[in-house]
Parts: C-alpha cells; structure tokens; sequence
C-alpha cells in the first residue's frame, strides 16, 4: 500500500502484484459507453411508442453496465486470473473426474455447422447432426452393455430424474404404484433428493465394513413396495460394488429395477459392462468420463442408457434410423414426456462424440486403467500420513480423513486449504458422508507421475506441519486473490446483487 | 505410438514404477475386487482411434448447411460479439469446477453475483439463482415451486406458452398434487384469454403462468394480472425464449410476477441445435428460501476484504439430500457467463437498440407479408420479432420450396397447434438483412 497526493486529496495505492483488484461491473464505466456495434440500419426504425401502448414499455434499464469493449475484456481477464481450472494444475476433486478437457474438441463444437444450426431446421438438413447424435448413444450403449439412450438430460441430476421418471412410468405401465426407493448411504445427494423429486420415499441401506452395499441388507428391505434401488458404481469411497449382480437378482425378483449412478464409469470402460450385472438404466457425466469441461458448473450432460424393455418409456422424441436416414420420433405413447425443450445439450454432446473417436476401444481402456492405477498409486503414497478408513484396493478414487490430524486442532478444511498455498486444487472434502472429515481423491488418468508424486510429497509435508506449525494449516489459504470468506455471514445476511444504494 | 495417447502421459517405465511401488504385479491385479467373470474378455466394438486431423475431417463432414433463415421459436439467431467467444475461451473460466473452494474460484463466483444482478434487473425481480439447465425445464421448476409455498393443487397454463415448455411441464409435475387447466387463446388475436382466465381462477390455484411475448411473439397484455391472481392468494409466474424483448419492453417484475423463469439462449448463447442453453429463474426476497437452484452472496474474508461464495446450500441436494428444494446440483454456469459478457458489451443503451430494430425488422418483413394475396397475419394484438402468418395452401408443401431457393421460410405451426394448419410462424432478428426478408417475400408470393 502506498500513498499519493492528488491535488488536496491523498489516495492509496494497493500494490496488489497482478492479482488485480477489479470491481464489479456496475460500478465502473461511463454514461453512454458500449461495448457493441449494432448492425446497419437497412429498414426504418419504427417508432416504438406509435406501435406499442406505454404501459407495454420498461423505464430505462437501471443500474445496467456501460462498458467499452476494452472494459469488459479487461474486467472478464482478471476475474479468470483469479479462478483455477484443469489447464491451471492438478485438480484431485473426488467423484468429479477432473481430467484433461481436449482442446480440438472445443474448437469442432465452434465449427459453424454445429454452433450456427436452429434446432427447427428441417431434418433433411440436419442428417450429419442427428448421425452424430444416434452414433454417440450406440456408442454409450456398447460402453454400458445397454440397448438404448436418451441424451436428452441436461446433466447428471436430470439423468436421473429422467431414469426415475421412467422407472415410474414403467410400473404404472405394469398397474403398480410403489413407494419407496432404496439408496445407500455412500449416495450422492442428488439420489435422495431426485427420488422425491419423483414422488418416492428414501430408504437408506447401510455400507458394510468393506464399504460396500451387503446383499442381506437389500434382501430385508426389498418388497413390492420397493421401486427400486439406486447404486452409484463404482461407489463414492471408489470401490467396485462387488456384489452387484446378486443384488440386481433380488431387487428383479420382487419386480424392481436397478438403478446406476454412471457418476464414476472413468474406472470401468473396457473393463466391465453395467449391463452384464443386471443393472437396467444407468445416466452419464459426458463432463466427466467423456472429457467435457466443467465450465465452471455446467453445461453437462446426463444421458441415460436403459435396457430396451424400458425404451417405450424414453423422453420424446426419440432420434431413429430407417435405411440411411435419421429422423425425429415424436409418436410415442407410453413416453414419459419432455425434460428439456429440443434435444440435449448437443454442444456438449459432441465433444465427448469426438473424444471418443479420438480414444477408440483400446483408448477408453487405457484410460480407466491408468485412472485407477493413479488413484492406487496417490493412495499408497499417502498410506501413513493419513488415515485411510478403509485400507483395501480402490478404484478411480480413493478416501482419507483427518483423524492423525485432529489431535493438533487441524481440520480437513485446513488440510484442503493449505494445499491451495501450493498451488493444487483441494480434493473433495466431508464427502461422502459415512466417512468423518473427509478427504476424497480422483487424480484421473491425465495426470503423470511427477505431478501426483509433487502432489504426495506436498500432501506429506502438509502432514509435518500440522504437528509442528499447525497455524499455518489455520490461516491458509495465503497467497490467493482472497484469504478465508466468512460463510456464516454469507448466509446470515444474504447479498445476492448489487444495489446501486449501497 | 497410438493415436489416443495423446491425452494419457504415462510411459511403460511409469506404469511397471507405480505398479511395483503399489505391490501389485499387473494392471490385471488392480481389478481384483471386479468379479472374474464379469470381466471383458474382448475389446469393446467402437471406431476409432482418430488422430486429429482425421478428427477434424470426420467432423466437418458431419456439419449442416448455413442457410438463410426465418426459424425462432424459442431459440434465435443473434449476433455474438467476437468478445464473448474470447473471453469464455479462457480455460481458467471453462476448465474449472463448479467453485466450491471460493478462495481459487473468485473469478467464477464474482462474474455469477454480476448474472444474477443482470438478471434481476432486466426481468425487474429481487433475486436470481445462478441459472437453471434451459427455459422449459426452469419453467416447470417454478411450477413446482409455486406448489411448495401455496400448497395448491391448480395451475392456469396459458395455451401460449412454447408447447415444448408445457410438456416439461406437464412431465415434471406429479399429477397426484397437481393438477394443470390450459387457458385458450383468443382466437383473431393470439394472446391468452382473460376472461376465460378470470373463470378458474379461485382459491386452489396455485399459479398462472403466462409467457411474455407469447409462442406467437405477441406482447402479452399483463397491466392487471398481478393483482387479480394475488386477491385470490395465488401467484404469477412470467415464462420467456426471447428475453431480447425486455430492452424495450416493461419487465415481469412491474406487473407483479412472483417468479420469472425463462430462456436466455439469446444473450450471446450459440444456437448449436438446441443446447446448451440456459435458464434464467428470478423471484422475490421473500421467496428466496424455497428457490431451487445454486446462489452466490457477498461476504468478506477474514482480513475484511469483499469476496463471494455459494450460499444459502441449506436448501440444496449435497446437503439437504431428500428434503431439498430440488434436485438440480449443477447450473448452466459457462452459459450464464456468455450471458454476462454479452450484456456487459451491449449496456443500457445497446440492449434498447437491439430490441428496437429487431421489433422493426420484423414490421418490416410483416408489412412485406401482408402485401401477399395468398397471405395474412394472423393475429391483430402487437408482436416483437416473430409473429403468425396465415397462408393459403399446406405449410410443408410452401417451406419445401422456399427451402429449394436457400430459404426457411418460418415453422409450420400444426405439429403444435392442430387448428393451426395454414399458419407459419416467421422471426426475424437483427441478422436478417433487408434483401433477405425482400427476396422471403418474394419467394414466398411464388409459392403460393
């Protein structure tokens, strides 16, 4: 900070190095700046208060930004400096399946004959898309060992609602009306809430010491009433549900069906196929295993294979094809419905098309066989320094707590925030929820040996100085745009915009 | 080397290293806990591996033509400033998770809170989420979140609304606790019946939910609808696809909506066939605890400097599990930057300007129309950029030869509304140029 004389005034300088201070954009500009050039007049503008009554017309747009162009690239560059994605370094967030996102793949999406076509535009003149579109469900189905897929759902969570909504429809179909839904407690949050979402009641079943769903448990639970269960596999504390198949038996037994959360299938392409294990619908994370970005939350997309008794019940329309040609399919009677309006969300979708063309069958196995061996690896490496609830073989991911770390007042928050000092992103942490103080890793197979043993040794030192410095662990993150935010206050006194009165 | 190796950096070296450092003998070995015989034996049946430029060859044979176009309906072409592409190129911005650790996520969590201001101001609402998956499926969020403050069983769905929207909708709802009434439109003037309306509106309603401009892109007349809904205890909720509109036209907010929930594919968002979009859901302070959906507040970080973080969680999925407000978990977080980019470059006075030759390239090209014998429009009550021909002859039959000479003509309406049948529904934006709509006009008099 520094002081300088302006006129009579004396104004301070923060010298805040090249993590710039930026202020929102309504509180910068000048009256009648713009950042866009309207195309050329080339029909007469109509004088808006002859044609429309006044009362259909809005005041002034108040408080809106006036920028110029070279404000906003300014202002939007400095926030991205401030954020921390895959191209900026390792990002082992549990069950997000992190992995490089290909840039070729960004730049197809930008082609014009993608980006620039109405989802109206007559079939004929959209055989190449609606091509790509039943070739990527094909595809997917290959993966999962299931007969059909919608790629309507917009993400993950709409995937399976979609997979519920469909579940419903089916035993409606049959002239049953069930009442509960089956989830373990290693389940994503979006399991239970989509289930009542869908008008179900959540039973929870208890993982075992092996952290697996026991086939006893499902035995006692499962009744008529019982729509189904719904299983993340491989589960979130990164084991292969190993008794799948069998529980898949009992739940079919009494007219259920079973449910997958695709969530983490990074660890199973080429490997094993959901469909051999009696798993009848199964959504995916295109922005996960297929290698889409994030974006920062979203888009995604949630497709969602079934096997083909259930294909009656899918979303409209339905993408077909008769000879050569690929049509829409709307004449659907028992469909469930919409989820979205159009399609999907094609940008998304053909990227993860193109990856994995760009992978192949031999590709998409090499890859969840290094995202595995990487997560055995990170979790051999920080066997010792960290408690491993359950110290067995892991899959894609692989779970410690903070246990050693609690008898000197350090927390997993600390732990994640300290990584942050060191350039890393922080796992997944408190999650999933049978394991206290969690810490939950997914390196993915992108990541080379350097960077995860650059990861374990940090993670090691972090271990050292939680017992000799614990402060530093306390008061991390340091060197960021921003030190600890005060959450409680967030939430206490909600600021959810800006207002020019404040 | 193997073309998909690209993206995988491990060496043989490595993977012999990490396997001996792991006490395993082979990548077999890791895959212990995955029962024997459900393994596969044989390798998946998929093409590939392409290298890149055989990618890209691929790719570009699989593109649609550009054609000149009077297609809307819900998604529009609009102009998108070089700036916006730019600036969400940034791979800090789209490599990035959705920003549960604040302190590295400060770039995404500030330009959300500008979304949400944005949002509020343009729809004239208190409070906006930090987006929804698209307009349809925001839509029927607000549906239900009508039915979880009022409780009631009855939504008033006006027959104008986009139909993809009400099947959402109607897919969403469960028709044990809710029940939905269509509301007709007035026949010569394309806008929602009120009288019919004022009819079943009593104290079961839970919602009236009309979109502003229509499917028809009619201006809706909504001076007395909050009021009326409000006397009898229910709430409004203000769906929209063109939110270009509301440069010029009066916000949702100032006629009493309670919720805005709509499409703002038209705020810089490609068309790329239908997604990603994104859904734009805004509401009242008082409502803000049962919004689905993430938000972004300000606070301060323990040196009292301003920063943001999501907030208010209690009502969502990851923490509430069964009992949230919805089970959305992601949100359309790249899209809503697009978003705010766009409207960044335009300002008050761009976004004024776009909404005003948009409304008078489509007089335009309607005064073009109504010089047609063979053609009227459809509706008297005022539209903004699309608006309802009614045509002599079969729709397909007029759009197949206006597609023979480089045009689409506009979207037949019947598949939507079955009394509809000689109607076509033609927008027209910014990017369609004089000549164009002149040689339309043309082409379309010839193939009447």
């Amino acid at each position: 900070m520094c002081s300088t004389k302006v006129g009579d005034r004396v104004e301070k300088i923060k010298d805040t190095g090249l993590l710039q201070d930026e202020p929102l954009i309504f509180e910068q500009g000048g009256k009648g700046r713009k950042g866009y050039s309207l195309p050329q007049w080339d029909t007469e503008e109509v004088e808006v208060n002859r044609l429309l009554p006044s009362h259909f017309l809005r005041n002034e747009l108040e408080g809106f930004p006036q920028l110029s162009e070279v404000d906003v690239v300014r202002h939007f560059t400095r926030l991205s400096q401030w954020n921390y994605g895959v191209d900026s370094g390792f990002y082992p967030l549990g069950s997000c399946t992190m992995k490089y996102n290909p840039k070729i793949n960004e730049e197809v999406a930008r082609m014009k004959g993608f980006a620039h076509i109405h989802p109206y535009q007559p079939e004929s003149l959209v055989q190449g898309i609606l091509k790509l579109m039943y070739e990527l469900g094909s595809f997917l189905s290959e993966i999962t060992g299931m007969d059909q897929v919608t790629l309507q759902p917009a993400a993950g969570a709409h995937g399976e609602l979609t997979g519920m909504m469909v579940i419903r429809a089916a035993l409606h179909a049959r002239g049953e009306k069930r009442k509960r839904v089956l989830v373990p407690d290693t389940a994503h949050g979006t399991n239970c809430s989509t289930s009542t979402v869908a008008s179900y009641q959540v039973v929870e079943i208890k993982s075992n010491e092996r952290g697996v769903i026991p086939p006893r448990k499902v035995e006692e639970l499962m009744d008529e009433e019982v729509a189904g269960i719904m299983v993340t596999n491989p589960n979130t504390l990164g084991f292969f549900e190993e008794h799948l198949a069998e529980i898949a038996e009992i739940v079919h037994r009494k007219g259920g069906f079973v449910y997958c959360d695709g969530a983490n299938l990074n660890a199973l392409m080429g490997i094993v196929k959901l469909g051999d294990l009696g798993v009848d619908m199964v959504h995916l994370n295109l922005h996960k295993t297929f290698s889409t970005p994030h974006g920062g939350g979203g888009p995604g997309s949630g497709p969602l294979a079934i096997k083909k008794e259930l294909a009656p019940f899918l979303p409209i329309p339905v993408i077909e094809k008769k000879g050569e040609a690929y049509r829409l399919n709307y004449d659907r009677p028992q469909s469930i419905g919409r989820m979205k309006a159009f399609y999907g969300n094609f940008g998304v979708i053909l990227k993860a098309y193109a990856y994995i063309l760009s992978m192949g069958a031999e590709g998409l196995r090499r890859a969840s066989e290094m995202a595995v061996l990487n997560a055995n690896y990170l979790m051999t490496g920080l066997k010792g320094s960290y408690h491993l609830p359950y110290d067995q073989p892991c899959v894609h991911e692989c779970v410690f707590t903070d246990r050693y770390q609690e008898k000197h007042h350090v927390s997993t928050l600390d732990i994640a925030k300290r990584l942050i000092d060191y350039g890393f992103h922080p796992p997944t942490i408190y999650f999933p929820l049978v394991v206290k103080g969690a810490l939950m890793m997914e390196p993915t197979e992108t990541e080379d040996k350097e960077e995860l043993d650059r990861f374990i040794k940090t993670m090691i030192a972090i271990a050292r100085e939680a017992e000799e410095n614990p402060e530093l662990l306390r008061q991390a993150p340091r060197r960021v745009k921003v030190r600890r935010l005060d959450e409680v206050l967030a939430a206490r006194k909600p600021k959810l915009r800006w207002n020019p009165k404040d | 080397m193997e073309d998909y190796l690209r993206y995988i950096p491990h060496t043989e070296e490595d993977v012999q290293k990490m396997l001996k450092a792991i006490g395993v003998k082979s990548i077999e070995d890791l895959f212990g806990n995955i029962p024997k015989g459900h393994r596969l034996s044989k390798p998946l049946d998929l093409p590939g591996p392409l290298s890149e430029i055989d990618l890209i060859r691929h790719m570009e044979g699989l593109q649609s033509p550009i054609v000149t176009s009077f297609i809307g309906g819900g998604a529009y072409d609009h102009f998108i400033p070089a700036v916006v592409s730019h600036l969400t190129s940034r791979s800090e911005f789209y490599t990035a998770y959705t920003p549960y650790q604040a302190e590295i996520s400060q770039g995404t969590l500030q330009a959300i809170f500008e979304f949400q201001t944005l949002m509020c101001q343009l729809t004239g609402m208190e409070v906006s989420n930090a987006s929804m998956y698209d307009g349809a499926s925001s839509l029927a969020e607000a549906v239900l979140m009508a039915h979880r403050i009022t409780g009631r069983k009855k939504v008033l769905l006006s027959q104008t609304i986009h139909p993809e929207y009400r099947e959402v909708i109607q897919t969403y709802i469960d028709p044990e606790e809710q029940e939905i009434v269509l509301i007709p439109y007035l026949k010569g003037e394309g806008r929602t019946d009120e009288k019919i309306l004022a009819q079943f509106l009593d104290q079961d309603v839970s919602a009236v939910v009309i979109q502003n401009p229509n499917f028809f892109g009619v201006i809706e007349d909504l001076q007395t609808i909050g009021e009326r809904v409000h006397q009898k205890g229910g709430l409004v909720i203000a769906g929209f696809s063109e939110p270009i509109a509301y440069g010029m036209l009066r916000p949702p907010g100032e006629f009493g909506a309670d919720i805005v929930a709509g499409e703002g594919q038209s705020l810089g968002i490609p068309l790329s066939f239908g997604g990603p979009y994104l859904g734009i859901f805004t509401t009242r302070d008082k409502f803000t605890r049962n919004m689905p959906g993430r938000l972004v507040g300000e606070t301060v970080d323990l040196e009292g400097k301003r920063g943001f973080v999501l907030t208010l969680a209690t009502r969502e999925q990851h923490i509430r599990r069964e009992r949230a407000t919805s089970n959305i978990c992601t949100n359309e977080g790249l899209c809503a930057l697009m978003a705010t980019i766009f409207l960044s470059c335009l300002g008050k006075e761009g976004l004024r300007e776009l909404a005003v030759m948009n409304l008078s390239k489509a007089e335009y090209a309607k005064k073009a129309a109504s010089q047609i014998k063979s053609c009227k429009v459809a509706f008297s009550s005022p539209t903004f950029n699309e608006f309802v021909l009614e045509i002599k002859g079969d729709p397909e039959k007029v759009l197949e030869k206006l597609k023979k000479e480089g045009i689409l003509g506009g979207l037949s309406l019947v598949k939507f509304y079955p009394e509809l049948n000689h109607h076509l529904l033609v927008t027209v934006t910014e990017i369609n140029k004089k000549e164009e709509i002149d040689q339309w006009a043309k082409v379309l008099e010839k193939a009447l």
